[in-house]
């Protein structure tokens, strides 16, 4: 009940209280700027509730390290930045192919490479999508508060557990060190969603036999007495490799299948001032906000104009945009990339109105006065 | 009383700005508004170009960056240099006594030895921030003094509090002279 | 087929027969790792098998415990989290010489550092296998492999030195002709509380030996038979050291272990609050 009071918290604070209310209780990460803070007090209330902290040799452990962790059983979270980012895609392919929980923080800052580490972007949205190879899901979240970064870590352990999957979570610079007011909801108020368990004995566990209902199999932890296969390599359903082409392609499928069917599920979403609007701006993270004071600023001065807020970025949410596309005579893309989730919106948008874009990779966030200026330019 | 104020703390890394940024933030929202805090800073731990921005508002606040500053704190010439075209014409400047500045400027302008009383007076760099903070509540009234010196106690390091608000009362009775 | 009661007792019969080739020195090896936890009559859904890639990497899959078959190199950075997040459970890494010393090199000397209770087996062929013969850090300079066809100009990693310049507290060399050996330093490895390593000296007729005319498997065994020399000799006799593999108990020295010591960091907070 203490929590109820309005109190200032850093975004990447955020992070770790809405972590530890879902229940994680092991991290592994490697020190990174603009994430730094997430490991920095993740070490510190671990072990005071009995959790663990591990400063791991790179990225490439960081990510296997939590892998390990839930497979005990855990419920794990790491936290990077770009650069480390890129060195997770390996082991986060991993999880995928053998369908164990965990949380990737990603808060992004300038690239490629080393780029601008203490600045703002957002450039691995099709990273989060594609940057470990192969067909594969994906879940990706990415709030624009302080307060919803809280609730949105949540929901990343939920998903993630619900879904057998890897799920990243995307911040940037400006959301995860800035602080702001919020008010966290209480422990009473939070749905935790635990991993499905085998009900049957040990010798009736098939460790990858999905159900039908979900596509998703049950999980046991390592040392609970269901002595099962784990593996990357493709496999049957009872985890062991095989170069069966009709199982290769079944278990991708349904790898796939299990997320995108339940995309009604997944979509959350802001949808601000849509519904009479002309022109709608498309935005997230910190963007969206610059964008927020734009639509007011613009609604003030007549003009029709709404936010589509995107927090769940991938799976795409395709329904709710075409609706937009519908309704709009243009849409404006505003990232601080050149253009990634533009195209997402172009493919599924472009048949019913103009998309367009407002773009940005300097380091700065874009401001609510560039966007006005470019709407207002008719550009 | 004013329905949204953005502030700039300004001068160097290790002079403590980013703290004072958080205590005034941390301080407006005990008081019943809205706030929002970030910083920017360069790879330097000290001595870089350092700032922190503080919004507070009586509304919600969605672009967190400063645009134009009403109040803008500078410790260094450099960030003077830096940040003064930011401030807003009918803003309020405050600098440290180390600080040469154009005279003809139309800004309300304290020109004040914020260093020199900490290092001298309380007797150690260290809190020049809550000089400055001492400072910025006698020229702006902006926060209830009890939550502002609240929240300095609540957040500056464990055992260092009435250090603190001795600073605090000197950079106050800077402005009253 | 017949099997013994040893195999039906620990392996997945229905994984059987092995992929590896025929002369290869890889089933003897895991098959001291069998042993051993026999011997120390482990609890089986307590041991966690781990690997990497790799030609060794697949003793996991044949093993029936909590078996994780994971990506190259990164076979003690995922059993890091699994001991660390349970500690109660038995932690065994089953690696190879590219393995663990080229593309997890960086994993195998941390996880050394750290001291954490997981022993690992590397199973040293000194190739690439899985690949088809390429030079891995364990072959010697001067020999060839499919990348090496000039000769190999890199100088070779100790294994053994490696992990113990690095931290473990247990280090221990057995070889494919001295499987027994090597299941008693196995064993010693799983009852040290620490980091173990043991490298298991294995044969690769198929590349390995074929690309550096060594033979058949059986002459590539009757070499390790006469040219490794216990270290308990060498330590009275020096002399008789020279040129050969030296083998056995290669280091022992108790140091306080990784999650021991963060369990009293968790005890030490739970007696403040």
């Amino acid at each position: 009940m203490s929590n109820k009071k309005a109190k200032l918290l850093q975004g990447n604070e955020a992070c770790v209280e809405g972590a530890l209310a879902a229940g994680m209780r092991f991290f592994a990460g490697y020190p990174i700027t603009p994430s730094t803070e997430i490991a920095e007090i993740s070490s510190q209330k671990l072990p005071a509730l009995d959790g663990k902290f591990i400063q791991m040799e790179d990225e490439l452990s960081s990510m296997a390290a939590i892998i390990g962790g839930s497979l005990a059983g855990i419920k794990s979270m790491t936290a990077t930045s770009g650069p480390g980012f890129s060195l997770m895609q390996e082991n986060l392919g991993y999880a995928t192919i053998a369908e164990i929980p965990c949380v990737i923080v990603n808060v992004q800052r300038g690239g490629p490479s080393t780029g601008l580490p203490t600045s703002p972007a957002q450039g691995e949205i099709m990273q989060a999508k594609w940057g470990t190879h192969g067909d594969h899901p994906a879940i990706t979240l990415y709030p624009n508060s302080v307060e919803e970064i809280y609730n949105t870590t949540i929901t990343a352990f939920n998903f993630s557990e619900k879904y057998r999957v890897p799920v990243v979570l995307l911040l940037d610079e400006v959301i995860a060190h800035m602080r702001e007011k919020v008010t966290l909801k209480d422990t009473s108020e939070i749905t935790i969603i635990d991993r499905k368990k085998p009900t049957c004995s040990a010798e009736e566990y098939v460790a990858y036999r999905a159900d039908d209902n979900d596509n998703i199999p049950s999980m046991a932890s390592f040392g609970e007495g269901y002595r099962y296969h784990v593996t990357g390599l493709v496999h049957n359903e009872t985890g062991f490799p095989t170069n069966d082409n009709k199982v290769a392609d079944k278990l991708i499928r349904r790898l796939i299948d299990k997320v995108e069917n339940d995309i009604d599920n997944l979509s959350i979403y802001e949808d601000y001032k849509t519904n009479d609007a002309e022109t709608v701006i498309v935005s997230f993270g910190s963007v969206s906000r610059s964008a927020k004071s734009a639509v007011n600023e613009l609604r003030n001065n007549g003009k029709k104009v709404g936010l589509f807020r995107p927090i769940t970025i991938w799976p795409t949410l395709e329904k709710q945009i075409l609706e937009i596309s519908k309704k709009a005579k243009t849409i404006y893309v505003a990232e601080m990339n050149l253009g990634q989730y533009y195209y997402e919106v172009e493919r599924i948008a472009g048949k019913y109105c103009n998309v367009k874009k407002i773009n940005k990779v300097n380091g700065e966030l874009i401001t609510p006065n560039e966007i006005i200026s470019v709407i207002n330019g008719g550009n | 009383m004013f329905q949204k104020i953005e502030i700039r703390l300004s001068g160097s890394g290790g002079q403590g700005l980013i703290l004072g940024g958080i205590i005034l933030a941390d301080a407006a929202i005990d008081d019943g508004l809205n706030a929002i805090q970030s910083q920017s800073y360069g790879p330097e731990a000290r001595g870089g170009a350092s700032k922190a921005e503080i919004i507070i508002s009586k509304e919600d606040i969605y672009y967190p960056k400063v645009m134009k500053c009403d109040l803008l704190l500078c410790l260094t010439q450099k960030s003077y240099d830096k940040y003064i075209d930011s401030l807003n014409k009918s803003g309020i400047l405050i600098i440290d006594e180390c600080v040469e500045i154009d005279k003809n400027a139309s800004y309300k302008t304290y020109k004040l030895p914020i260093i020199d009383t900490a290092v001298n007076e309380v007797g150690t760099p260290m809190v020049a921030n809550i000089v400055s903070l001492g400072v910025i509540h006698e020229v702006c009234k902006m926060l209830n003094e009890e939550v502002l010196k609240n929240s300095i106690v609540k957040r500056v390091p464990r055992g260092t509090a009435d250090l603190n608000i001795k600073a605090f009362e000197k950079g106050k009775s800077l402005v009253k002279g | 087929m017949m099997y013994s009661n040893l195999v039906k007792k620990y392996y997945r019969i229905n994984n059987l027969p092995h992929i590896w080739c025929p002369g290869c020195g890889h089933g003897i090896l895991m098959n001291s790792i069998i042993r051993a936890i026999d011997n120390l009559k482990l609890d089986k859904d307590n041991i966690c098998v781990v690997s990497g890639i790799g030609c060794s990497s697949r003793a996991s899959g044949y093993m029936d415990f909590n078996t994780l078959h994971t990506t190259h190199g990164r076979a003690l950075a995922f059993a890091t989290g699994i001991k660390f997040a349970n500690p109660n459970l038995k932690v065994i890494v089953v690696t190879g010489d590219g393995d663990c010393a080229a593309i997890g090199g960086n994993h195998l000397i941390h996880a050394a550092r750290r001291n954490i209770d997981i022993t690992t087996i590397a199973f040293n062929n000194n190739i690439y296998g899985m690949t088809g013969g390429q030079y891995s850090p364990t072959t010697p300079t001067g020999d060839f492999g499919t990348t090496a066809p000039y000769g190999n100009i890199d100088k070779s990693f100790d294994l053994c030195n490696l992990a113990k310049s690095a931290g473990a507290t247990y280090v221990g060399r057995g070889t494919a002709y001295h499987a027994s050996l090597l299941t008693k330093l196995i064993e010693n490895g799983l009852n040290n509380n620490g980091f173990s390593f043991i490298e298991g000296v294995s044969v690769c007729p198929t590349y390995y030996g074929r690309k550096n005319k060594k033979g058949s498997s059986v002459k590539m065994m009757t070499y390790l038979k006469e040219n490794c020399i216990d270290k308990k000799v060498v330590d009275k006799k020096p002399e008789l050291g020279e040129n050969k593999i030296l083998i056995g108990e290669l280091y022992n020295n108790s140091q306080p272990e990784y999650t021991e010591k963060y369990k009293e960091i968790i005890k030490m907070l739970s007696k403040e609050s």
